[in-house]
């Protein structure tokens, strides 16, 4: 089972209190940018087996969005942080280094 | 005017625990800024309470509670009839504030689980820890497949409040949960 804590209310919270919003940290490309980059933002997604940067909702509780890091294989959650940030913070990547060391997602290692 | 009345008109269920809808309760959604001086002293002003902490739920002299939903919501419990006057008090002292106040009443059902197994009823079917919930604390989640929030109006009791539109299915969720016969004897 998953078990997140919610970063906004501190509700230490089985899967089913929550969302599940894919993929964390995209950068949009809109107007301006070329058609390979929309494309990419729009379908490309990475699946990967170990660490994972996700978004989720908090849907039956507060209703906030946070990200939480986590490992696909074994649902070990690394952390879960504030929406409101473009990456990772460090003490996040402190404890997934601490755990995975040499991991890396996307442009963050 | 019609008269108003509330979802379940009083239904009750007497198992190892007392379930009842309680009838019309006035309720009403505040969002804000928590961090603003104006918000803290009309949300204090207008419901008696003092501000709640992270998941509490506070009380007035005269039974208005005010509890934490989110990181810029609240809401505010009161008697039925004071509601509309409470909305446009708070709307009034809350003037050009980045605000919300919307009297949500009827959109609501509350019920009341009470007896000494009022946790065992709950913690079978919300995903929460009932062993060190207390009287202050409040908790939004989920009552099997809808959404819900409850506190403990005392020792042995418990409010749980739904949308109206599932009353019916909550109601009939708490009666199985507090069927005879069905302690499990964890508290």
């Amino acid at each position: 089972m998953l078990i997140l804590e919610c970063p906004y209310c501190g509700v230490k919270g089985e899967e089913t209190e929550f969302h599940g919003g894919g993929e964390a940290h995209l950068k949009r490309f809109g107007p301006g940018s070329d058609d390979d980059q929309f494309h990419d933002y729009l379908f490309s997604r990475v699946n990967p087996k170990g660490v994972h940067l996700e978004r989720w909702r908090h849907v039956n509780g507060c209703g906030k969005w946070f990200h939480a890091a986590r490992d696909t294989m074994t649902l070990e959650v690394f952390g879960t942080y504030s929406a409101q940030v473009f990456e990772p913070p460090q003490d996040i990547k402190d404890k997934i280094s601490a755990k995975r060391p040499g991991w890396q997602w996307r442009e963050f290692s | 005017m019609s008269n108003a009345v509330s979802a379940l008109s009083g239904a009750e269920f007497q198992g190892i625990a007392h379930v009842k809808e309680q009838g019309l309760i006035g309720m009403i959604t505040l969002r804000g800024d928590f961090a603003s001086d104006a918000f803290k002293a009309a949300a204090e002003a207008v419901s008696g309470c003092a501000l709640p902490e992270v998941r509490k739920i506070t009380v007035a002299d005269n039974g208005n509670r005010l509890a934490w939903m989110s990181p810029d919501e609240m809401l505010l419990v009161c008697d039925h009839g004071a509601a509309p006057q409470a909305v446009a008090d708070l709307t009034e002292r809350l003037g050009g504030e980045h605000s919300m106040v919307v009297n949500v009443s009827d959109a609501r059902a509350v019920f009341r689980i009470e007896g000494e197994k009022c946790r065992e009823v709950v913690a079978k079917v919300a995903p929460v820890d009932m062993a060190d919930f207390g009287v202050d604390d409040f908790r939004r989640t989920r009552f099997a497949q809808v959404p819900a929030a409850f506190w403990m109006s005392g020792a042995e009791s418990v409010d749980v409040v739904c949308f109206r539109s599932v009353a019916q299915y909550m109601f009939d969720l708490l009666s199985v949960a507090a069927q005879e016969g069905s302690e499990v004897g964890v508290y």
